[in-house]
């Protein structure tokens, strides 16, 4: 299954998605960006943005992306960064696409994720 | 140590609008909306649960807070405040500003649990104890000695090392109760500090990598020799810190589990993979629902006992920008 993710400035979504090492595109950063239009079914990952009573847990950049019906109709699943002491918030992000787009929330891990993390995540990507 | 800080290298306002790191602006954005104080929380309704404690499981939990209640201070008077003259950005001062600030709010939130539910007498006992105590003074004569250094970066990584991995010793207490449905609205107090501390050693663990980014190969060994050296000083100590207070209830090998397992993510907080293997972290399920109802997927929705209802608290499934 075809990886597409977003990774913030810290860069540590996007470390994730190298240890996997599998074939990913990744959402673009700046508004300015060309947009990222799919064609292919595909697992969405993406880390959530923290805790709180002001919401924004799902980055803009992914909202963008999912706005466009011919990406959102082709996402199959999602997979969730998140920290596990954002409480009831841990891996929102990842609760919220998983509803709005009616699809699987299948994994989540914390921060950069462990080796373990990585091999689960990974077996789970490249299984059909 | 008396070196004066060099607080402003010369005069500039700060101009919110020509923000230069993203991050510092989601940062503040993030800071400023989670703020809170504990009169909020209903502390009062935690004494009937107080007092069917044990004798030595009130006093576990009052050295505990006692414990955090040191390194709260250290944090926001010595800890943020010395990470301000190194900042790169005047945001990024600005953000240190708003986290010394917090770090005095939870340091006050432990004398409301105090007043609350212990007698004067006890608590200037627990002081005195954290005074004493032998691992708990050499946790923070360690980081007091890095956060003096002369290196900012290793400032960070001391940093970093207090806001995600020195708190959890104590922090595994309120948890460990809150599972047992006792002290609930404590343990609610609790975890707005702990959401804090996530922001915070995020936060600087991201700064201490862009400073790395623009160094040497030397230097980022140099660096992360100096990372895994102090993770271990300050992990042996806390295993000795651990023992003194959670070996009279039999708690100690599974609080163990979660320093290690804190200790990984301070380590991933300042982009380092984590060390400690997952057959070292596993942290009781109890606990881990405790700190995060959502971590476990098949969590009992009514075992999530606490009250954390009476903060009002908004639940963010829907989102303005969210079109569909």
């Amino acid at each position: 299954m075809r990886l597409v993710y977003f990774s913030s400035a810290s860069e540590n979504t996007h470390r994730f998605v190298q240890k996997l090492d599998l074939d990913a595109v990744r959402i673009p950063l700046r508004r300015a960006d060309e947009p990222l239009t799919v064609s292919e079914p595909y697992v969405l990952l993406l880390p959530t943005y923290g805790g709180g009573a002001t919401g924004g847990a799902v980055p803009k950049q992914v909202i963008r992306f999912l706005n466009y019906p011919d990406n959102r109709a082709l996402i199959r699943g999602v997979i969730s960064a998140g920290n596990t002491n954002f409480g009831e918030a841990y891996c929102l992000a990842g609760d919220i696409v998983a509803a709005k787009c009616r699809v699987p929330h299948l994994d989540r891990f914390e921060l950069l994720g462990t080796p373990d993390d990585v091999a689960r995540i990974r077996e789970r990507l490249t299984t059909p | 140590m008396t070196q004066a800080i060099p607080l402003l290298r010369s005069i500039q306002a700060i101009n919110w609008n020509r923000v230069t790191d993203e991050v510092d602006q989601d940062v503040w954005d993030r800071l400023t909306s989670n703020f809170w104080l504990p009169e909020k929380i209903p502390l009062s309704n935690d004494i009937p649960s107080w007092r069917t404690l044990k004798p030595l499981e009130q006093l576990m939990t009052t050295r505990v807070f006692t414990g955090l209640t040191m390194l709260d201070t250290i944090q926001g008077t010595v800890g943020a405040v010395s990470l301000i003259p190194d900042a790169s950005t005047p945001h990024e001062e600005a953000v240190y500003t708003n986290i010394a600030f917090m770090e005095s709010v939870h340091a006050k939130s432990y004398s409301s649990i105090f007043s609350t539910l212990i007698s004067t007498a006890e608590i200037d006992d627990a002081f005195r104890w954290s005074e004493e105590n032998e691992h708990l003074q050499r946790k923070g004569r360690i980081i007091l000695d890095h956060y003096h250094g002369d290196d900012p970066a290793k400032r960070k990584v001391a940093s970093t090392m207090l806001e995600s991995f020195l708190f959890y010793s104590g922090f595994y207490a309120p948890m460990y109760w809150s599972s047992r449905a006792k002290l609930t609205n404590t343990a609610d107090l609790i975890r707005l500090i702990i959401r804090d501390e996530a922001v915070h050693g995020y936060y600087i663990g991201y700064k201490y990598q862009r400073a790395l980014a623009s160094t040497s190969a030397e230097r980022r060994a140099e660096l992360k020799d100096y990372t895994f050296s102090l993770l271990y000083e300050l992990y042996d100590n806390e295993e000795a810190y651990t023992e003194d207070l959670y070996d009279p209830l039999g708690l100690t090998e599974d609080v163990k589990m979660f320093l290690r397992y804190n200790a990984n993510k301070a380590l991933m907080n300042l982009g380092y993979e984590a060390l400690f293997p997952k057959d070292a972290t596993a942290v009781s399920p109890a606990i881990l629902s405790a700190l995060s109802p959502n971590a476990d997927e098949n969590h009992d929705f009514f075992s999530g006992s606490g009250s954390s209802y009476v903060m009002g608290k908004a639940v963010n499934t829907e989102d303005e920008d969210w079109e569909f």
